[in-house]
């Protein structure tokens, strides 16, 4: 069942992407959406019956080559299983939308088909990712990694014949190159340790690798803490954390159903889905936990600021989506990897709803992506606005403080902030108060998105509004049964993910190092006030955002005015994107440069003509001139032939 | 005993008692009426040796002392001179009879310059190989001034006599020398006088010459002078036979003398060896850039080729005997290709060597033109063609014995070479359009050229197991 559910997709791929000319192209993405539904289906057996220890189920011998053997095979256990739903969930509910989003296409021409080539890539990318996730050793998590890079890649790229959809598809690959690089040693450090690659060998050696130091770089370091920092590496450029985030925003550019699938729901979660797979590691590595944690609580934080102030719906979208993986690093970094493989779980569903629903904004309003042009939809398009406004309730963590009962997003999200606070430690606290006031802008830029889209009165092209349409069912349809996720998700598996049931339901999958990680039982008990903090900041949030957009409509922009400096701070992202223009890109630029014009230009190119247009053609001459015609030149160059060679061997008394 | 010794010869015996028979013949009959008759004869009786010799069985034989020795690796140098000898003669004769040069006394003279090659090959003496050089020579001489009307053809020969006799002088002073110090002719006394890698200065000078007079057969720089001058002079098919049979011959007798007599002394000679080799390669493809007639150039490519056959030389080893066999075998097969192609040039019936008139020459003749830009990338070492193969063994070799630098110096040298090759190439493609030569070609020089074109691409799969029989002809020189 376990192959099935992961070779399905790579066989729609197949199918849909080489076979559309002979099945034709309906035939073609319905085949592939069909063995999605079949591999959701599956997954979902999977997920509810599975109990008991960790499986594996070997398919064939991949590599074997001195003392490295790896096996391809299948681990299935309750990380893989969870990430098997959410995959494939989310994946099917994307094709089936796919159908009604792409359905015509301004980008491509009259006659051109795009719709296979589309479904191929998704199921492809859906082949990749649970490779990824149902991966044994490192080296076919590797491959399941690059594999959804190609994906994310050429789906980003989509539409080919916009310069900026090609340029962030650049982006993204090369900003993920740098985290790969860190994944990649990570894997070679095991390695050169453990001498294997497979999660059965290495996750035993967590307690050697804290008892070893390894020098890399010309120092010494701890084993366990450099190479679960290298691993988080690769992490934070799959997940969009800091420093390697800016690739997320960009990728937008690609198809809504693509930033969906792929740049909310799955792929970017899976550097949380690394961590929380290598718990057996991190436990072993304190300074690489309080790492983490700092770079998701700040991530966390530094995006929900940008998010603040951005007027692309889809941007606001990505935004928060880093702003969440910060969450789910924060928990991780605390050592509660089940609250964030919680709020992964969680956030699966609202975030792509939520993205889902914007592309259906998008559609009605004729791929006007500008929310200042928006405002009043609520009746226009209903079915949308509702599941966007449930989107928000479960992204922006609206429940009733003190229970259990709430939207997805209240349960998961909490649990992650009272893990922070229950931590103990500085990293700890700091992850607290970043992750509450990041929370509070959650709820203030979610709650904007609304307010500006559905509420208010029409804004710029009266055309597009009067022609608003609501989406087809198969765009609605998926955004229901993510709507049901984003209602009870939290509130059905809390007990499994974070409350009493949480040891058995995890099982073995995720290692706790009992002797100095008590946070998960902590959480529980924090103060009272800690558990209302987050729903406190929610309603702040809300509350600015009714007065801003809402009650006062002036008010945001007469703000910007006043706080300038801060507004194009935020407007412009930090300026990240301008800080690496000038340290990495100019210098790259300049190196390259340098190499090509002096480099290969002068010194190669140079040596080359210099020696072929002028020394070469100078002997030609000289030799020509030597061949005179006469028989004594002849005979002279003879002996002196012979002269040379005589004086030679007798000066160098021949070899003795 | 002299009934085995006899036996042993048997092949040179038969071909000397056929060259003599063939004279009477021809003097006392037609004259150089019969000289189509004789000269297919010739060709169809050397075809004969070659397959007789090619398929006698192993194991090596001396006659007459330890004079004459017939191993694998005589063998394979007579197949190669023998099939290669036929094919220039058989595709010589339009040429010759169009220019009135068809004399009976040409196939006898190739055919006694064979002997004496077959003689060289298997010389296991000084007396010997003298003998059979001189032989070879002398024969040489007189066909590159075949032609007594020309002024170009008389002065070729008599410039390769001059200078022939001069290294004849040189190669006779080292192998007194030799003598002197050694006390014997016999190679196998003089690797004994050697024993032990302890080589006298004496021995040493007589090394020295014999090499340079074995240079000057295999025109090594600085002993190549002659090359360019005589090829041009002499007529094309006797251009084409110089090109082919007597460097086979040369370079297997030098390798011989130096593996069968100076084995002990390896480092010594190989060095000189090395540097022969480096100063053809370079010259070879240097001066041929400056070219405008194609046998003027085929005469530096050869100087050049032999470069690359002296590098498996100066290897020292098995590996590089091995590779200089296959050159040698690889080379020869390609000029007879290339040279099948020069003898067909012809305006108007006139022969034409400027590589000017090959201008455009693909949109005339696009087979032809195919064929030759395949022998052409051959000849320049374009992978994967069989050229290229011929060179990767001798650079392979050298790199065995650890002489990267030669290796290096061969690879610049080929890069060099394949400007002067491929710009043939760009001319008969992309050239400004010129009067146009003429269109027919007789069938057996259209076999030879299109023959070695298709040996050029199929041989990349096995070489037709040319590789095996010269490890295993290589392995019987040097034990």
């Amino acid at each position: 069942m376990e192959t099935i559910i992961l070779f399905a997709p790579v066989v729609g791929t197949i199918i849909c992407g080489f076979g559309w000319k002979l099945i034709g192209e309906k035939a073609a993405t319905v085949t592939a959406t069909g063995l999605l539904f079949l591999a959701m289906l599956l997954s979902w057996i999977v997920f509810l019956t599975f109990h008991g220890p960790t499986e594996q189920i070997p398919l064939f011998r991949w590599v074997s080559s001195g003392t490295l053997s790896v096996d391809w095979a299948i681990r299935l256990d309750r990380l893989t299983a969870i990430m098997l739903i959410v995959v494939t969930t989310v994946s099917a509910l994307v094709h089936l939308y796919s159908f009604g989003y792409m359905a015509h296409d301004e980008n491509f021409r009259e006659g051109e088909s795009y719709r296979p080539r589309f479904f191929a890539y998704l199921s492809f990318f859906t082949f990749a990712m649970l490779m990824l996730v149902t991966s044994d050793n490192l080296l076919q998590m590797f491959f399941g990694w690059e594999g959804v890079g190609v994906a994310s890649y050429l789906l980003i790229g989509f539409y080919y014949r916009k310069p900026s959809a090609n340029a962030a598809a650049i982006k993204a690959f090369i900003v993920n190159r740098v985290g790969d690089f860190g994944f990649a040693l990570g894997i070679f450090a095991i390695f050169f340790i453990t001498d294997s690659i497979n999660f059965g060998d290495i996750f035993s050696e967590g307690h050697l690798l804290a008892e070893t130091n390894i020098t890399f770089l010309w120092t010494e370091w701890n084993a366990a803490n450099l190479i679960c920092v290298l691993l988080f590496i690769g992490a934070m450029g799959k997940s969009a954390q800091l420093f390697l985030h800016t690739w997320l925003p960009d990728a937008m550019e690609g198809p809504t159903p693509v930033s969906a699938l792929i740049h909310a729901a799955t792929m970017v979660t899976a550097g949380v889905f690394l961590v929380c797979r290598m718990s057996p590691l991190f436990e072993y590595a304190p300074q690489a936990l309080a790492f983490v944690t700092v770079i998701g609580a700040t991530t966390a934080f530094f995006a929900a600021t940008i998010g603040l102030v951005q007027n692309d719906i889809k941007r606001v979208i990505a935004y928060s989506t880093c702003s969440q993986l910060g969450y789910m690093f924060a928990a991780a970094g605390v050592g509660v990897y089940q609250a964030a493989m919680f709020h992964l779980f969680t956030h699966a569903f609202f975030k792509a709803m939520l993205f889902l629903g914007a592309g259906s904004v998008i559609t009605a309003m004729h791929h006007e992506q500008d929310m200042r042009n928006y405002g009043g939809l609520r009746r226009k398009i209903p079915y949308t606005f509702w599941a966007m406004m449930i989107g928000t309730l479960a992204i922006t963590g609206v429940g009733i403080p003190l229970t259990n009962i709430g939207f997805a997003g209240f349960l998961s999200k909490d649990a992650i902030i009272e893990s922070t606070y229950a931590a103990q430690s500085g990293v700890g606290d700091y992850a607290f108060w970043l992750l509450v006031m990041a929370a509070a802008m959650t709820s203030f830029y979610s709650w904007r998105l609304i307010f500006m889209t559905f509420y208010g009165k029409p804004k710029g092209d009266k055309h597009a509004h009067e022609h608003a349409h609501e989406s087809p069912m198969t765009i609605l349809v998926p955004l229901g049964v993510l709507a049901l996720g984003s209602i009870f998700a939290g509130m059905v598996w809390y007990g499994d993910f974070f409350g009493h049931h949480v040891e058995e339901f995890f099982g073995s999958s995720v290692y706790i190092n009992h002797e100095t990680n008590h946070v998960l039982h902590d959480a529980h008990e924090v103060a009272g006030w800690v558990k209302v903090s987050p729903f406190i900041a929610m309603a702040l949030g809300l509350a600015l955002a009714w007065v801003f957009y809402i009650a006062n409509p002036s008010l945001p922009g007469r703000l910007a005015q006043a706080q300038r400096p801060l507004y194009l701070f935020l407007l412009n992202k930090w300026y990240f994107d301008e800080l690496y223009e000038i340290v990495f890109l100019r210098t790259a630029k300049w190196l390259g440069r340098f190499l090509w014009k002096r480099g290969d230009g002068d010194v190669i190119d140079g040596t080359i003509n210099g020696v072929a247009m002028g020394a070469v053609p100078f002997l030609t001459r000289l030799s020509q001139k030597a061949q005179s015609g006469y028989l004594f030149t002849y005979a002279f160059a003879m002996v002196l032939g012979v002269v040379a060679l005589i004086t030679w061997v007798t000066i160098s008394g021949g070899a003795q | 005993m002299i009934g085995s010794d006899i036996s042993v010869v048997l092949p040179e015996v038969i071909l000397a008692v056929y060259a003599m028979l063939a004279l009477m013949y021809g003097v006392y009959t037609g004259k150089d009426r019969t000289a189509p008759l004789l000269l297919w004869t010739t060709a169809a009786l050397m075809a004969v040796l070659a397959f007789w010799i090619g398929f006698s069985p192993e194991g090596a034989d001396t006659a007459f002392g330890g004079a004459f020795v017939d191993d694998g690796f005589a063998r394979f140098a007579k197949v190669v001179i023998l099939v290669s000898a036929a094919a220039v003669l058989l595709m010589s004769q339009d040429f010759m009879t169009r220019l009135g040069l068809m004399r009976f006394e040409y196939p006898i003279l190739v055919a006694l310059s064979v002997l004496g090659m077959m003689m060289m090959v298997s010389a296991g003496d000084l007396m010997a190989l003298y003998m059979g050089l001189e032989l070879q020579s002398l024969c040489l001489y007189v066909v590159a001034s075949i032609r007594r009307d020309s002024v170009r053809s008389t002065e070729a020969g008599l410039k390769y006599f001059v200078l022939g006799a001069l290294s004849s002088g040189l190669l006779l002073y080292g192998a007194s020398l030799t003598y002197g110090y050694a006390g014997t002719t016999l190679f196998s006394g003089i690797i004994a006088a050697a024993e032990g890698g302890h080589v006298s200065l004496g021995l040493l000078f007589g090394l020295v010459f014999m090499i340079t007079g074995l240079a000057f057969k295999v025109s090594a720089v600085p002993f190549h002078m002659w090359t360019p001058d005589v090829y041009e002079g002499a007529p094309t098919p006797v251009t084409a036979f110089f090109a082919t049979a007597p460097k086979v011959a040369a370079a297997v007798m030098f390798a011989r003398l130096m593996h069968s007599a100076f084995g002990e002394a390896t480092a010594d000679w190989s060095q000189i060896v090395a540097l022969l080799a480096v100063l053809s390669m370079f010259l070879g493809s240097i001066a041929a850039i400056g070219q405008t007639n194609i046998k003027r150039l085929m005469a530096y490519s050869s100087i050049a080729h032999m470069g690359y056959a002296l590098i498996g030389l100066a290897a020292g080893t098995v590996g590089g005997l091995q590779a200089l066999l296959i050159y040698l075998a690889i080379y020869v097969t390609m000029n007879i290709g290339t040279f099948a192609f020069i003898l067909s040039m012809r305006r108007d019936g006139q022969p034409v060597t400027e590589i000017d008139s090959l201008n455009m020459y693909s949109r005339a003749e696009p087979l032809k033109a195919l064929a030759m830009l395949v022998l052409l990338f051959s000849l320049a070492g374009v992978p994967p063609l069989v050229g290229f193969l011929g060179k990767f063994y001798v650079l392979k070799a050298a790199v065995d014995a650890d002489m990267v630098w030669l290796a290096v110096a061969g690879v610049l040298a080929s890069v060099i070479g394949a400007f002067y090759y491929i710009r043939i190439v760009y001319l008969m493609y992309f050239g400004e359009p010129r009067e146009a030569l003429d269109r027919t070609m007789p069938p057996v020089q259209w076999v030879a050229l299109m023959g070695s074109a298709a040996i050029m691409v199929l041989g990349v799969a096995n070489l037709f197991g040319v590789e095996a029989l010269a490890a295993a002809a290589a392995e019987t020189l040097a034990r």
